[in-house]
């Protein structure tokens, strides 16, 4: 089942996390107690210009050395610290959450139109295939993810996260189908830019895995959001696609669907179905993504899994119940329910 | 005269607020009015009796769930499968619901002002007297009427176009009457268009004119509107798909 929600303001105005933590535990009837997580977009001003790692330690007293040589490897760190916690009852912590703040090598990335993001995915890569203890859960510029195994307030309260402001944030209700106690099972999950959250279980697993494992990325946390994340990042960063005709390649029209549509849309979206067959994604979905400059959902073509759009001023909330938005929002002006196929864009305001 | 009672639903779990309605019915009450209500779940299942629960706010899933008698009216929108294996009574929505309207539903009435999502009337069923009636003001989404084995669904689609797709994919059972026309693409394998008779007319103008009194709408040219009603191809739709004789 699992309960997703996504707020973005579209002027940057930053939005503590209590409200966030609200809407989420709205939904903890589609949730089981067994993972919960959010990511947000603006929490780290000071460090805006630095790659911000959350990494899970095992034991941070055998696995930090290792990292902290990894990416002593790749660049600077330019600050690292544990991520403040504040114990909870009902949450058993079993790793120790800590943050980097760290510069790239661009050097190390020749001939890549973006090579600080390149050294970042190897280096994520890199460090969660390893038997090493640590995990990377997020690594992006002014963004973090902050996620645990447990019930949405108490993992908020764990990384207390009212003390965080965002412009984005995303959060999900996890009901856990596998492996409940590992904490970096629950999404959201993170590579640098993007960010994504599922509802969901798409029967497409392995071919999408094996697809964009060909480019190069690393599944190992066996998660749809992670194959998501890399999907996007695949299809927008290296393949140049833009959001709108990344997210049709992902959820693309029925084939009989398209024998209705005038012909030069007709090549357009034959041309995407030929060319990512191996990334098109099926089975219940509903996706919702995030990198700085937008917020983006969308849903399996049969419309398996449910999204609820709300808007009010600059705020653009999408969820899968009315009551999350009407949480945080009891005005909203707007609330609908985009059909299958209808992906929903919104954009940070430049 | 009839004992209303009022609940305040604000940050209360489903679960004890359900408690309060229910032991409401049992002291008599004829009038529940039920304030604040955000997103609880299952609001009037299984109740018996013939009260009025007035439900301000947005009903939680599963509103009405195997319900028999009562009235359930929301001010507002309902989340998924409103009516949900509903026996009898009355779900009337001035607002849209989600996804799986009348799920399995087997007798009674619903009625949506606004539009429903997906797979609306999924497995409604009728038997002998017991015949379930979903109404819709607006669209429906896709898959209206999936696997429908019985009762009346009628989509009025009075705020444009009925968007609905794949409809009746794999009926065997009931009708759907759309008003307007519906273009064969929009058929699903398993289901055909039938011209709406004289005699259709005149079994569904009085849901017509109910619906209409109850969202105070103009009844009488709806009731002479043109009709496209969609009936089961056959009793076994899927008798080639899973089966080998």
């Amino acid at each position: 089942m699992c309960g997703i929600f996504g707020v973005m303001d579209k002027r940057r105005q930053m939005m503590d996390g209590s409200g966030i933590r609200e809407a989420l535990s709205m939904m903890n009837e589609r949730g089981s107690g067994e993972g919960a997580g959010y990511v947000a977009y603006g929490i780290y001003p000071d460090y805006r210009d630095c790659y911000a790692l959350h990494v899970f330690f095992d034991k941070a007293c055998e696995s930090k050395a290792v990292v902290d040589a990894t990416l002593e490897q790749w660049g600077t760190i330019e600050c690292d610290e544990a991520i403040p916690t504040c114990d909870q009852p009902n949450l058993k912590a079993n790793c120790t959450p800590w943050r980097y703040f760290f510069r790239p090598d661009a050097s190390l990335a020749p001939g890549s139109a973006s090579p600080e993001k390149d050294v970042v995915t190897n280096l994520v890569m890199q460090i969660n295939a390893g038997a090493n203890g640590a995990e990377i859960v997020s690594s992006g510029k002014n963004v973090g993810v902050f996620k645990a195994s447990g019930w949405p307030e108490d993992v908020a309260d764990y990384y207390r996260i009212e003390d965080y402001e965002g412009y984005i944030w995303l959060a999900h209700n996890r009901y856990a189908t596998s492996n409940p106690d590992l904490w970096e099972r629950p999404d959201p999950f993170n590579l640098h830019d993007w960010s994504v959250v599922e509802n969901g279980k798409t029967t497409t697993y392995g071919a999408n895995r094996r697809y964009v494992e060909s480019f190069g990325y690393n599944c190992s946390t066996g998660t749809d959001s992670e194959v998501i994340a890399y999907l996007i990042d695949l299809l927008t960063r290296k393949h140049g696609l833009e959001i709108d005709l990344a997210i049709r390649a992902l959820a693309p029209s029925y084939w009989d669907e398209i024998d209705r549509m005038p012909e030069a849309e007709q090549k357009l979206n034959r041309a995407l179905r030929f060319a990512y067959g191996s990334a098109t994604m099926n089975g219940p979905f509903t996706v919702v993504a995030a990198n700085p400059d937008m917020m983006i959902g969308f849903t399996d073509r049969g419309k398996l899994r449910p999204m609820v759009v709300g808007e009010c001023g600059d705020r653009l909330y999408i969820a899968s119940e009315e009551t999350a938005i009407r949480a945080m929002e009891p005005c909203v002006e707007s609330i609908t329910r985009p059909a299958a196929g209808e992906p929903v864009i919104g954009r940070v305001a430049p | 005269m009839a004992k209303q009672v009022k609940i305040d639903a604000k940050g209360v779990h489903y679960t004890p607020l359900n408690q309060q309605i229910r032991k409401a019915i049992e002291d008599g009450a004829d009038e529940i009015v039920v304030d604040n209500v955000l997103g609880q779940r299952f609001i009037g299942n299984g109740l018996r009796g013939n009260a009025t629960i007035r439900v301000k706010g947005v009903a939680g899933g599963d509103l009405a769930m195997f319900m028999s008698g009562p009235t359930v009216i929301v001010d507002g929108n309902a989340e998924h499968a409103p009516g949900n294996t509903m026996d009898s009574g009355k779900v009337v929505i001035h607002g849209s619901a989600g996804d799986a309207v009348a799920h399995s539903m087997r007798g009674g009435k619903v009625f949506v002002r606004g539009d429903i999502g997906y797979r609306g009337g999924i497995h409604m069923k009728q038997y002998e007297t017991q015949r379930p009636i979903l109404v819709v003001g607006g669209s429906a989404q896709m898959f209206l009427g999936e696997y429908m084995a019985g009762g009346l669904l009628l989509v009025l689609g009075l705020d444009g176009a009925v968007k609905a797709r794949e409809i009746g994919s794999g009926i065997h059972g009931g009708e759907i009457v759309i008003r307007g026309d519906v273009d064969d693409a929009c058929l699903a394998a398993g289901a055909k268009k039938l011209p709406l008779t004289d005699e259709d007319r005149a079994r569904i103008a009085p849901v017509i004119r109910e619906f209409a009194a109850d969202f105070g709408l103009d009844a009488e040219p709806l009731v002479k509107a043109n009709y496209t009603r969609i009936v089961p191809a056959s009793a076994r739709p899927f008798a080639g798909k899973y089966t080998w004789e």
